[in-house]
C-alpha cells in the first residue's frame, strides 16, 4: 500500500533525473559540465548565506520544506497523500486564467499574488470536483483523483497555449510547472516564510485534534469533533503549501515535497511527534540544500534538485531507518534465524538425550544432524553460537554434550516448544494470532490459567519435562 | 444451547417491560417528542436506509438503566448501524433517539463508543497510552495538551484492562486481544454512563473475552448501561442481563430468560433456526480467524 502511494513520487524523481541529466549535458559533453562546477569561493558564499539573493531563496524554501513536511505527515497518515498531487495540478488553469484576466484589465499580467490567488481558486475547485465525484457517484477516490488531475492539467496547458497566442509578456509562466527559485524576490521568500510558518504553527497547535482525525475519524466524530472542518482545514493547508511552493518547486513536483519527507521520517520512528519533527527537518534541509545547489548551478531547475535531495533522504531512510528500514528488518530476520537455529540444536540434543535415557549423554554431529532437517550450514552456525554461549562443549574430539547451563536452556526450549505445540492443537481457533515462538516463555504471552492447563496436559505426556534438570548432577 | 443466565448474574428488575414482538412498536410512546423517555438510550421509530435499501425499519427500543445488554441478530441485521445512528455517525431517514431524554449532541460526555477493531489502521505511529488518552480529549478541549491528570486517568483505564505494562508500546506490536483492550480502555477513560460497543469480542482470545465480560459486568454493577453488539448466540445467554433481538426491526427485547426463546430466535433468524447452533458456532469460529 505504502509503496503504491509512493510510486508516482518515485517515478517523478526518475523523470526529473532524466530531464536534469539531459538538460545538464545538452549539446555539450559531461566534461564540459564539470568544468562549469562552481569555485570553492562560490560554494562558501552560498553555504554561509553571505550572498543576499541566495540567503533569501534558501530561507524561503526551507520554510516551505518544514511546512510541507508537517502537512505531508498528516496527509500520509490520513491516507490522502495523493490528493495533494491532484490539487497541485489543478492550480495550473487558475494561474493561466488569472494572467489572462489581469492582462485584459490592463494590469501587469505576472503580478504574483494575483496568479497565486487564481491558482488557489482552481486548486480548490479541483478538490471540490474530487469530493463531488466520490460523493455523488460510486467511483472510488483514486479514479476521481485521476480524472480531476488530468482534466485540470489539460485545461491548464490549453490555457497557457492561449496565453502565448494572446501575447503580452507571458514568458515565465511555465516556471510554475517546474519551479524556478532564481526569479524569487525577497517579498516572495517572505511570503513563503510567513505562510509556511503560520501553517506549521497551526498544525502544531492542532496536533492532538489532527492525530485523532487521522487515527480514528469515526470516534472523533462520535465525540463531537468537527471532522469535516478538520479535514477541510488540512485541505486548505495543502492548498496553501502548494501555492507558496508553486514558484520554488513547481506544481508537478510539489507532491514530492509533501509525501517524501513524511514517508522518509516514518522509517525512523514509531512515535508521531518524532515523525513530525523528522519530516519537518528532512523537508527543510532538502529545501535548503536544493535551493543552494540551484543557486550554484542555475541551469538546474530548483524543484528538481529539492526533490532529488529529499529523494536521497528517503532512500537513505528506507535502507537505514532503525525501526522500519530494510537493513533493520533484515538484521532482525537474521537474528531470529540464528536464535531459532540455536533453539533447534538445543532441542535436538535434548530429544537425543531423552531417547538415550541419560541426561548427560554426548552425541556426534551426525546424530544431531539426523534429528531434524537443517538448512545448509545452519547446524554448523548453531553449534558455533551455542559453544560461544557456553551451552555446549566437546566431550571428546567428535562428540558434543550439553553443559549444565545448556541442559537447563535445552529443557526450557523443549518445554516451551511442546507447550506451544499443545496450545496449537487444543486451541486451534485462536492459536494463529497468539503463537509467539520468539517469546522466551509461554507465560509471557498466555495467561496463567491457560499455562497451567497446558502444563498439566504436558506433564502427562512427558513426566521428565515437569521440572528443570538438576544442575548439580554430574556430567559423565 | 440457549440457557438461562448464570443465577448469580440475573438481575431482573420489575420495572423493565418486556416488549412483545411487534405489538408495542406503535404503543403509548407515540407522543415521544413531547415527553421524551428518560431511559439511558431511547430509540423511537428510527428508520435508516442506504440508497434505497432499508437497514433499520421502525426500530423502537428503551434501554433499561444499569444493565448489560446484548444486541443480537444475523449478519446484515443492522446491529452496527444501530450504534452508528445513535451516535449521529449515520443519518437516519426518520425517528428520534435520545440519551436520558436529550439528543446525542447534548450528551456526548456521558456516552462512550467502542468501534469495531478493524475500523482503524493499527500501524499508526502511536502508543497504547496515547490511544487511551483520546478518550479524554472531549474534556481536554481544543488546542490543549494532555495534562498529567488526564494522562493518569488514561493509565488507570489501561490498568483496569490489564494493559498497564503495555502503555508505551506502539499499537501495531499488540495482539488482537490487546488492541481490543486498548479500545475498551479508551472508552473507560471517558468515564461515561452509557457504553456502546461494536463487536468487542471479534477476533479476541478466550482469556481476553472473559476479561472483557468481567469488566462489562463490573460496569453494569456500578450502574452503567452497556450495550454490546454481539455475534455469538451461544455465549449471549451467559454474558448479558438483557438482549435485544434485531433483524432490521426489533423482534424482541427484554431479560435474557424470557427473551431468548426459540420462538423469538426463529423470528430473528428466520428459517435458519434449525441449523442455528451450528451456524452460530461456525460464525464465531470464522470471525476469530485473523
Amino acid at each position: 500500500m505504502r509503496f503504491a502511494r509512493l510510486a508516482p513520487a518515485l517515478i517523478a524523481i526518475g523523470c526529473v533525473v532524466a530531464t536534469a541529466a539531459a538538460d545538464a549535458t545538452g549539446p555539450r559533453s559531461i566534461t564540459d559540465v564539470r568544468v562549469q562546477l562552481p569555485s570553492l569561493d562560490q560554494v562558501i558564499r552560498v553555504l554561509s548565506l553571505r550572498d543576499y539573493n541566495t540567503a533569501v531563496v534558501v530561507i524561503g524554501v526551507t520554510c516551505l520544506g518544514i511546512a510541507s513536511g508537517l502537512i505531508g505527515s498528516f496527509m500520509l497518515l490520513r491516507k490522502r497523500a495523493l490528493l495533494g498531487d491532484a490539487l497541485s495540478h489543478a492550480t495550473l488553469p487558475g494561474v493561466g486564467i488569472a494572467f489572462l484576466v489581469m492582462t485584459a484589465f490592463g494590469a501587469e499580467g505576472k503580478w504574483l499574488p494575483g496568479l497565486l490567488i487564481g491558482g488557489a481558486i482552481s486548486g480548490g475547485l479541483g478538490v471540490l470536483g474530487i469530493l463531488a465525484i466520490t460523493k455523488l457517484t460510486r467511483l472510488t477516490e483514486d479514479a476521481a483523483l485521476g480524472i480531476v488531475l488530468s482534466v485540470f492539467f489539460g485545461i491548464g496547458v490549453a490555457v497557457l497555449g492561449v496565453v502565448q497566442k494572446v501575447g503580452g509578456n507571458a514568458a515565465g509562466l511555465e516556471s510554475f510547472i517546474y519551479g524556478k527559485t532564481a526569479s524569487m524576490l525577497f517579498s516572495d521568500a517572505a511570503t513563503i516564510a510567513i505562510a509556511g510558518g503560520a501553517i506549521a504553527m497551526i498544525c502544531i497547535a492542532l496536533i492532538k485534534e489532527l492525530t485523532l482525525l487521522c487515527f480514528d475519524s469515526a470516534f472523533a466524530a462520535s465525540q463531537g469533533w468537527p471532522t469535516l472542518l478538520l479535514d477541510t482545514l488540512l485541505m486548505v493547508f495543502v492548498v496553501g503549501v502548494t501555492i507558496i511552493g508553486l514558484q520554488a518547486v513547481g506544481l508537478i513536483l510539489m507532491i514530492a515535497l509533501l509525501i517524501i519527507p513524511a514517508a522518509a521520517a516514518r522509517f525512523w520512528t514509531e512515535r508521531l511527534t518524532v515523525m513530525l519533527i523528522g519530516a519537518a527537518v528532512i523537508g527543510g534541509v532538502s529545501g535548503a540544500i536544493g535551493a543552494a545547489i540551484s543557486a550554484l548551478a542555475p541551469r538546474l531547475p530548483a524543484g528538481a534538485i529539492i526533490v532529488l535531495v529529499a529523494g536521497a533522504a528517503f532512500l537513505f531512510s528506507m535502507i537505514c531507518g532503525p525501526t522500519r528500514g530494510v537493513i533493520a528488518r533484515a538484521w532482525r530476520l537474521i537474528r531470529l534465524q540464528r536464535r531459532i537455529g540455536r533453539q533447534h540444536l538445543l532441542r535436538a540434543m535434548y530429544e537425543l538425550s531423552e531417547e538415550a535415557g541419560a541426561n548427560a549423554a554426548s552425541f556426534t554431529t551426525e546424530q544431531i544432524h539426523g534429528q531434524r532437517y537443517w538448512a545448509h550450514g545452519e547446524l554448523r552456525a548453531a553449534i558455533r553460537a551455542a559453544r560461544r554461549a557456553g551451552e555446549i562443549d566437546m566431550a571428546d574430539d567428535s562428540r558434543l554434550r550439553l553443559s549444565p547451563r545448556g541442559r537447563e536452556a535445552a529443557w526450557r526450549v523443549t518445554r516451551n516448544h511442546r507447550l506451544w505445540e499443545l496450545f496449537m492443537v487444543t486451541h486451534a481457533d485462536i492459536a494463529p494470532s497468539h503463537v509467539d515462538r520468539d517469546a522466551d516463555a509461554v507465560e509471557h504471552v498466555l495467561d496463567p490459567a491457560m499455562v497451567r492447563e497446558l502444563e498439566a496436559a504436558l506433564s502427562e505426556q512427558y513426566p521428565d519435562l515437569r521440572f528443570p534438570p538438576k544442575l548439580d548432577a554430574g556430567i559423565a | 444451547m440457549i440457557r438461562n443466565g448464570p443465577s448469580g448474574q440475573s438481575r431482573v428488575s420489575a420495572e423493565v417491560t418486556v416488549r412483545a414482538p411487534m405489538e408495542s412498536v406503535h404503543g403509548p410512546v407515540a407522543t415521544g417528542e413531547e415527553h421524551p423517555s428518560s431511559a439511558p438510550l431511547s430509540i423511537h421509530d428510527v428508520t435508516v436506509a442506504y440508497h434505497r435499501k432499508p437497514v433499520l425499519w421502525d426500530v423502537d427500543y428503551d434501554a433499561p438503566e444499569g444493565k448489560l445488554i446484548g444486541v443480537i441478530g444475523p449478519n446484515g441485521a443492522g446491529k452496527s448501524t444501530l450504534l452508528k445512528v445513535a451516535l449521529d455517525l449515520t443519518p437516519k431517514a426518520s425517528g428520534q433517539i435520545t440519551f436520558y431524554g436529550q439528543p446525542y449532541r447534548k450528551q456526548r460526555r456521558i456516552v462512550a463508543y467502542v468501534p469495531q477493531r478493524e475500523s482503524v489502521d493499527w500501524d499508526f505511529p502511536i502508543s497504547a497510552l496515547e490511544v487511551v488518552a483520546m478518550g479524554r480529549y472531549g474534556r481536554i478541549g481544543w488546542f490543549r495538551r494532555v495534562g498529567r491528570k488526564h494522562r493518569e486517568a488514561a493509565l488507570a483505564a489501561l490498568d483496569r484492562v490489564g494493559m498497564a505494562d503495555y502503555a508505551h508500546r506502539q499499537i501495531s506490536q499488540l495482539s488482537g486481544g490487546q488492541q481490543q483492550r486498548v479500545f475498551l480502555a479508551r472508552a473507560l477513560a471517558q468515564d461515561a454512563r452509557i457504553y456502546l460497543m461494536d463487536e468487542p469480542f471479534a477476533g479476541v482470545d478466550a482469556a481476553t473475552e472473559s476479561a472483557i465480560v468481567a469488566l462489562l459486568q463490573q460496569l453494569s454493577a456500578a450502574g452503567r448501561t452497556v450495550l454490546v453488539v454481539h455475534h455469538d448466540l451461544q455465549s449471549a445467554a451467559q454474558y448479558f442481563d438483557h438482549v435485544m433481538l434485531l433483524n432490521m426491526r426489533v423482534v424482541a427485547a427484554g431479560p435474557v430468560e424470557t427473551t431468548l426463546t426459540e420462538q423469538n430466535l426463529r423470528a430473528t433468524y428466520g428459517g435458519r433456526l434449525t441449523l442455528l447452533e451450528e451456524a452460530a458456532h461456525a460464525m464465531a469460529q470464522s470471525r476469530r480467524e485473523p
